[in-house]
């Protein structure tokens, strides 16, 4: 694809939708316009087992017409689709109530500065090649050791694609983002019985991923470490999240201090702005515009700009995660974050995942968590899990069939380190994070 | 509860197919014809073609005003290649002839052998139809919608003053589905989905609690206004916010766990369900792999696959690849029958389709999914199951559930519990997350009850990044040990 020319005609469907809808005599309208395509291939012991090519477009349209909203959306993006789709959104509006919040963010709030933020780096590779390379992995992590004895399989895909905003306000910008990955899972047998564990490494240039074979060693070593596990008895004991997880920690952070959640009273951190939530030590910023990060981009779903600031400063609240509409409701003001936080930072304190495992003498180091189990209304978590127990520092023994419980409100405050051993795969980045106060229930 | 419809017959749900999915893309049957020809002349086991048309809309009513309104639109093709174990897929947005052709070659692209182009010539077969040809979106007014919401709002906060707000939701699909295979088959499906949801947060001293209940299945906007189900499910979601003001700590530990009937079933599409699709036991990566006519779970359990019931969410008349459903034995009094399979799988296992092959949408391939998973009635009464029981969880209600297939280690949430003590329910305990081995748990069955009942219809399950809906269901059994997450050793 030219992307230039992807982008420029994004741009035309976006802006004819705006245009088509102000035509029909509604006061405000936006529309998102997006292309993205791609494919993945797929290894399983040593053989190829699937191609996937994507390729997808979509638009979505939302007018506001006496301070009543309606969407639409379609797949298609022709002239008739796209007036089609937007008489679709004022029908919607004909039908729903006025809402004094409603409505596009204020036109003085949109991006003027677009900085370059580095995000588009297509891969030009074929089947061949990516095939080769998921084999790699695979074969790497097959040969890591005897009791390695099935695979999931190993995926290398690739995607590129363009997404364009445009608003009455005469707002109308896109750009083009990439983003690749390698991943590969194998099953490891002991005693009869089976566990499995996968790695991926996921970056937007493809020279930022890591080789096949330590995704292949790391999937190996991840599934063999697990043989052998078992329950523990019901205790109190500290609690280390590594990267790859911890950031879910502060993915309920996010949901608590949304703005939707702000104004439906859905949250335990109601009104908590100004409030101490953390330990002095913990300080969290979102900085939108580092290079190449999954999480940048220079304006929000709404074009409002976006902005570098401190969430979280000495363990204090300093703001919420608000759209225009959430701030309306609030009396505040949009934060830029319509659709998501852009790259939160957790301000290490601790060095690597070892450092934190020798900083108590019993510790349970997560391994993986399984199912949702927590409540954003009332702080109560409860998920599965399997991990390690760890004692001075060295693992133990595997553990598998246990829960872990507690109140986020009381897991934020009992978080005593966090470790300098980044994940930058997410938009949450933090290093891994050593918490007191949880209950392991097993045995 | 079966509401009236005029219900199209099979020749007609084709015309009327065609008529939405290849007459606008100036597409005909000989074009699809063709495709396969093309696509069959590499050397494939076996191809498909897969076109669907979906609308989807959504109102919501919050702060009592209905203030936002979704409609969208999305259709497209998705063409596979089969050759043994291997799948070339490719699929487009775009319907017209050079999208399906480039899709086409993009998805033989999987083998580079030559083959002789030869495919069976499709026929249409009569099936059995478990749902209305009906289109939800239009079987009510806008109006009628907006008002229903709006109703509905009023009813829930007159119930309880300590409710401080109230989101409603009403959702319905029209999905058309024709798909043409390489062995012969040519399906056509029309599939409607509504579904209502209402959750419900209250205020007690200070305090703040949820609830939530919804309901649905394949049908008109009718199952709602021709019924009480708005007001049934408006009441459970206030009883549910009620019940958890109340609530206190859940204990932490393994105990015996008494689930009730209907949606706690989840316990089957986590504990053994996902463990016997065919995809994970051809490639022996499930822990039930390789184990059929073996002792699986206690000889009161026999568990069922079912795709053909009446108005179900989990219910289809063809599965994606044409299939008919059926009802399939999983589990036979503890031993383990049969596995669920699409074409690929089964083929591959030689033996046939059990009519589980399903996509999201016409963007994903087809794998093996359940439809509607449910264990059959023993012979408990309900309340003499939970007297047995000293010390311990009666959970009739859940949220979601995750297994890894593999160890089979599975968790499913509890969002209403409570204590059982001496053979009495006594306190409401917070939602709590229950873990247990599924092989384990399921040998751990030891009293079953004779009230059976299937979901409301509230069913969405997650696989390789595909959702699509499904349905569950139990009578009340007990479970002599499971680990309960509870913070209260």
């Amino acid at each position: 694809m030219d992307v230039n020319k992807v982008q420029q005609s994004l741009k035309n469907t976006a802006q004819e939708a705006v245009e088509h809808a102000r035509k029909l005599g509604v006061e405000q309208a936006e529309a998102g316009v997006s292309y993205d395509e791609g494919f993945s291939v797929t290894v399983r012991l040593g053989e190829l087992e699937s191609i996937e090519r994507q390729r997808d477009r979509g638009l979505a349209v939302t007018v506001y017409t006496k301070g009543r909203k309606g969407s639409a959306s379609t797949t298609e993006c022709s002239s008739v689709a796209v007036e089609e789709t937007v008489r679709k959104a004022i029908s919607i509006a004909n039908f729903t109530s006025e809402d004094d919040y409603a409505g596009l963010a204020e036109p003085e709030l949109m991006a003027r500065e677009l900085p370059d933020l580095d995000l588009y780096h297509p891969w030009a590779i074929g089947i061949v090649e990516a095939e080769a390379l998921a084999l790699r992995a695979e074969a790497a992590a097959l040969g890591m050791d005897d009791r390695i004895k099935n695979s999931e399989g190993a995926s290398v895909s690739t995607g590129k694609g363009v997404h364009v905003y445009a608003n009455t306000h005469g707002f109308c910008e896109g750009y083009p983002t990439s983003s690749h990955s390698l991943s590969c899972g194998v099953i490891a047998e002991k005693d009869n019985s089976l566990e499995r564990d996968y790695w991926v490494t996921v970056a937007r240039a493809y020279q930022e991923l890591d080789e096949p074979e330590k995704v292949g060693e790391e999937a190996a070593s991840r599934t063999l470490r697990r043989l052998g596990a078992r329950q523990i008895s019901t205790c109190s004991v500290p609690v280390v999240f590594p990267a790859e997880l911890a950031r879910g920690l502060f993915g309920h952070l996010v949901a608590a201090i949304k703005g939707t959640s702000q104004y439906r009273k859905a949250s335990f951190l109601l009104d908590a702005k100004g409030e101490q939530i953390f330990s002095d030590f913990i300080g969290i910023e979102e900085d939108p515009f580092i290079p190449r990060a999954m999480g940048s981009t220079a304006f929000d779903n709404e074009g409002v700009a976006t902005q570098h600031r401190h969430l979280v400063e000495k363990g204090v609240l300093n703001g919420y995660v608000l759209s225009s509409y959430s701030a309306r409701r609030l009396g505040m003001q949009t934060t830029g974050n319509s659709g998501g936080v852009h790259n939160l930072i957790v301000r290490s304190n601790a060095g690597s995942l070892d450092s934190l495992l020798k900083q108590c003498p019993e510790v349970f180091l997560v391994g993986e968590l399984l199912g949702q189990g927590v409540n954003t209304v009332t702080g109560d978590y409860s998920r599965g899990a399997a991990g390690f127990w760890v004692e001075e520092g060295e693992i133990a023994y595997p553990v598998h069939e246990v829960t872990i419980a507690g109140n986020l409100r009381e897991i934020f405050k009992g978080i005593r380190a966090v470790g300098s051993d980044v994940d930058l795969r997410g938009s949450i980045r933090c290093g891994s994070v050593l918490v007191e106060g949880l209950t392991v229930a097993g045995a | 509860m079966q509401p009236e419809h005029q219900v199209f017959s099979s020749v007609d749900r084709l015309g009327l197919v065609c008529g939405q999915l290849l007459e606008p893309a100036e597409l005909e049957l000989s074009n699809i014809d063709q495709a396969l020809g093309s696509l069959m002349s590499s050397r494939l086991d076996y191809a498909d073609i897969y076109f669907q048309f979906t609308r989807f809309e959504t109102w919501t009513v919050e702060d009592g005003i209905v203030k936002d309104g979704l409609h969208s639109v999305d259709h497209g093709v998705g063409v596979r290649a089969v050759s043994g174990e291997k799948t070339g897929f490719a699929y487009s947005d775009e319907l017209n002839k050079s999208a399906l052709t480039d899709a086409v070659e993009a998805a033989r692209g999987i083998v580079r052998d030559k083959g002789d182009g030869r495919y069976k010539v499709a026929t249409q077969t009569p099936t059995r139809e478990f749902y209305p040809a009906v289109d939800p979106l239009t079987s009510l007014e806008d109006a009628e919608k907006v008002a229903l919401l709006t109703d509905l709002d009023q009813q829930v906060r007159a119930m309880d003053e300590r409710i401080i707000q109230v989101i409603g939701s009403l959702a319905g699909v029209y999905e058309a589905v024709l798909v043409q295979t390489s062995d012969g088959v040519l399906g056509v499906d029309v599939r409607p989905l509504v579904r209502l949801n209402v959750s419900v947060i209250m205020e007690n001293n200070g305090r703040r609690e949820q609830g939530y209940a919804g309901g649905g299945g394949r049908g008109s906007f009718s199952l709602f206004t021709e019924t009480d189900r708005p007001s049934t499910i408006a009441k459970e979601a206030v009883r549910q916010a009620a019940l958890n003001l109340e609530a206190i700590p859940a204990p932490a530990g393994n105990m015996p766990v008494v689930l009730g009937s209907g949606w706690p079933g989840i316990l089957l599409h986590e504990a053994i369900g996902h463990g016997l699709e065919g995809d994970f036991n051809r490639k022996e990566t499930s822990a039930f792999s390789g184990r059929i006519g073996e002792r699986v779970a206690s000889v009161e359990c026999t568990v069922v696959d079912d795709g053909t019931l009446e108005g179900r969410r989990g219910s289809l008349t063809i599965d994606d690849e044409g299939t008919p459903t059926q009802c399939t034995t999983l589990i036979e009094g503890g031993v383990l029958r049969s596995y669920m399979h699409d074409k690929l799988n089964a083929r591959l296992m030689k033996t046939c389709s059990t009519g589980n092959g399903r996509r999201e949408s016409f963007a994903y391939p087809p794998m093996p999914r359940m439809t509607n998973t449910y264990m059959l009635p023993g012979e408990y009464d309900p309340q003499e199951i939970i007297e047995s029981v000293d010390k311990g969880i009666y959970a009739p209600n859940f949220g979601g559930g995750q297994v890894d297939i593999t160890s089979g280690k599975f968790v499913f949430s509890a969002s209403e519990a409570y204590l059982i003590e001496n053979g009495k329910t006594t306190a409401p305990v917070k939602g709590v997350m229950l873990i247990g081995s599924g092989p384990e748990v399921l040998a751990r069955i030891s009293m079953i009850g004779s009230d059976l009942e299937l979901d409301p219809g509230v069913g969405v399950c997650g696989k390789d990044g595909q959702s699509v809906p499904v349905g569950v269901g139990q009578p009340t059994l007990r479970v002599d040990s499971l680990t309960v997450g509870g913070t209260e050793s």
